[in-house]
Formats: structure tokens, C-alpha cells, sequence
């Protein structure tokens, strides 16, 4: 069995558990996908699903996927495609749908999608660290201090903490419990928060 | 956004009676303490009620042996067993922070002209 989905995030609340205690969630409308190629060893050299999600018409894509749509018999297009490596590709069959009942609640999920973009970010954003003296005649506000001395090394490391770009990268959140699974709605809830804005896709695998 | 409100719908105490700041309630909450279950009575005036859906959170302060307490509690929580609104309150602030430093007569409150 495949144990993933692709899903898009709808965003957070907070639900309360059985205990009566209050539990931060993301709710995901995961699935329906479906299966638009097969990858085999034989012909691609490893196996995999590639997973459609969120329908489109045939006609709205480009002449390319239009053609990969079309020679996999399907009649539709999808807004997304990602591919799921398994062990075998044998009990699929293009077409298939996959929904998310095939989660349980308190399973371990690990789930993927692009971060927020936080554009160029400083040091004390992008790395923790600490900020200088406001004043008393302080110049270093939020400067990152010395990046590497004169006589030795003189040279700054590789690898050096640096201000730079903040976040739109692709981000996995490990183990992360499902406390609910709605397959008449198409809704994953999971504990804790995941990666992206709303509205993100996730790729969502069994731990 | 929705669906998200829907979801909270479902968990939300719709039969707890309609109280605001100023009044005075007696808050049942269930407490477990190994496998036993007893109720547990708060009483005491409402401070503040704030957020809204599954977030929202109410305040009761209430002078306990000579000390000033206040507890928050969840407003949805499924812990509360039922809430008992024994008076309600005239006020003209919607939080009642000045109650904190008021002690004895100036602790009152008015009592509201229901009907």
C-alpha cells in the first residue's frame, strides 16, 4: 500500500481532545489523488506513483501535459503532479483513487511543502542571534559582529552565518500526529503546525 | 476558512447560557483525580470574555479567604459541566481590570434590571 497523499494546507485551529485538553492543529483537505503513471524498474529504473490532485480541464493545460494526460487514458488533467517512490507498483493501476482514509488517527505523518518566504532576512531573523546594545553608544543594533579576524584566519569560514534569503524552501516536518481523519470531507487533522501559507500543497507520508 | 469554521462548530458548547462581564457565575468544572470524577464549583464575577470559536476564554475572580482570585477558564472546554449565572451585573467597561484594585463596598457591582 502506498502510504501518502498530496494535500493542500486550509489552515490552523485548536481543537480540545477527549481529556478536555485543548490541542493546536492544521487541518488539511487531503486528497482525492489519483494515479496518473506508474514508474517501473523496467522502464525508468525505479518505482514510483506519480499522484494527480485538484482536477483541471484537459483543454486548460499545456500541449505537453495535455499529451501526458491523454496517452495515460485519462480524461482529465490536475493541477499538481508529484511523484511517491514504493517498493512495488504492481496492485496500482493508472486512474486509482487515493483518499486519505487510509490514515488512522494517532498515526505518525511526515509532511512537506515550501516555507513561507521571508525575502532577504538578517542575521538575528534568519539564524537566533543576538542583538547588540540599543544605546550607551552602541553602533552594532543588529549587526552580526566579527565574521573572522585579521592576522588569523583572515578569511571569513565557509559556511558562515550570513544575512541572506529566509525561507520559500522545501521543508519536511517529521512525526507529527494525526488526530482526526474525515474521508466524507476529504480532511486531514494533524497536531502541530506545517510548512507554507494557506492554500500550500503538502505531501503528506505515512512515518 | 470555512470548513475550518464548520469543524470548530462541532466542538463548540452551544448550551452553556449567555453571561457577560460583570455578572456573577458559578462555574461546575469536572475534575478527574485518578478514575474518580467529582464537580468542582467556581463562583465568583466574570472579568472578561475574549476570542471567539474553539479559542474562546472567560475569567471568573472571585475573593477567597481575604486573597483575590482569578481563574480562566476555556469556554468550550468539554471540562466545564455547566455554567450557573446567579446574577448579572451593571458595568460599563467590557474588561473589568479595575476590580483588582478595589477591595470591600468598592467591589460591587450594581445588579442589572433584567425585563
Amino acid at each position: 500500500m502506498l502510504d501518502g497523499i498530496l494535500g493542500k494546507k486550509l489552515g490552523m485551529t485548536r481543537l480540545f481532545d477527549p481529556a478536555g485538553t485543548a490541542v493546536p492543529v492544521t487541518v488539511i483537505e487531503a486528497g482525492p489523488c489519483f494515479v496518473v503513471q506508474k514508474k517501473t524498474t523496467k522502464r525508468e529504473g525505479y518505482e514510483a506513483l506519480q499522484l494527480g490532485f485538484e482536477r483541471r480541464r484537459l483543454e486548460k493545460q499545456t500541449k505537453p501535459l495535455q499529451g501526458h494526460f491523454s496517452k495515460q487514458g485519462l480524461k482529465s488533467g490536475f493541477r499538481f503532479l508529484r511523484e511517491f517512490r514504493l517498493e512495488s507498483t504492481e496492485n496500482f493501476e493508472v486512474g486509482q483513487e487515493l483518499d486519505v482514509s487510509q490514515f488512522a488517527i494517532g498515526d505518525k505523518v511526515n509532511i512537506t511543502g515550501v516555507s513561507k518566504g521571508k525575502g532577504f532576512a538578517g542575521v538575528i531573523k534568519r539564524w537566533g542571534f543576538k542583538r547588540g546594545p540599543e544605546t550607551h553608544g552602541s553602533m552594532s543594533h543588529r549587526a552580526p559582529g566579527s565574521i573572522g579576524a585579521s592576522a588569523y584566519p583572515s578569511r571569513v569560514f565557509k559556511g558562515q552565518k550570513l544575512p541572506g534569503h529566509l525561507g520559500n524552501v522545501r521543508v519536511t516536518v517529521k512525526s507529527l500526529e494525526v488526530i482526526d481523519v474525515r474521508p466524507e470531507s476529504n480532511l486531514l487533522i494533524v497536531k502541530g503546525a506545517v510548512p507554507g501559507a494557506r492554500n500550500g500543497l503538502l505531501l503528506i507520508k505515512k512515518v | 476558512m470555512e470548513r475550518i469554521d464548520l469543524l470548530e462548530k462541532e466542538q463548540m458548547r452551544l448550551d452553556l447560557p449567555d453571561f457577560r462581564p460583570g455578572d456573577t457565575v458559578e462555574v461546575h468544572v469536572r475534575i478527574v483525580e485518578g478514575d474518580k470524577e467529582r464537580i468542582q464549583i467556581f463562583k465568583g464575577m466574570v472579568l472578561r470574555k475574549r476570542g471567539s470559536n474553539t479559542g474562546a476564554s472567560f475569567t471568573v475572580r472571585k475573593i477567597s479567604y481575604g486573597v483575590g482570585v482569578e481563574r480562566t477558564f476555556p469556554l468550550h472546554s468539554p471540562s466545564i459541566d455547566s455554567i450557573k449565572v446567579l446574577s448579572r451585573g451593571r458595568v460599563r467597561r467590557g474588561r473589568l481590570y479595575y476590580f483588582r484594585d478595589r477591595y470591600g463596598k468598592a467591589a460591587r457591582v450594581k445588579e442589572k434590571r433584567v425585563g
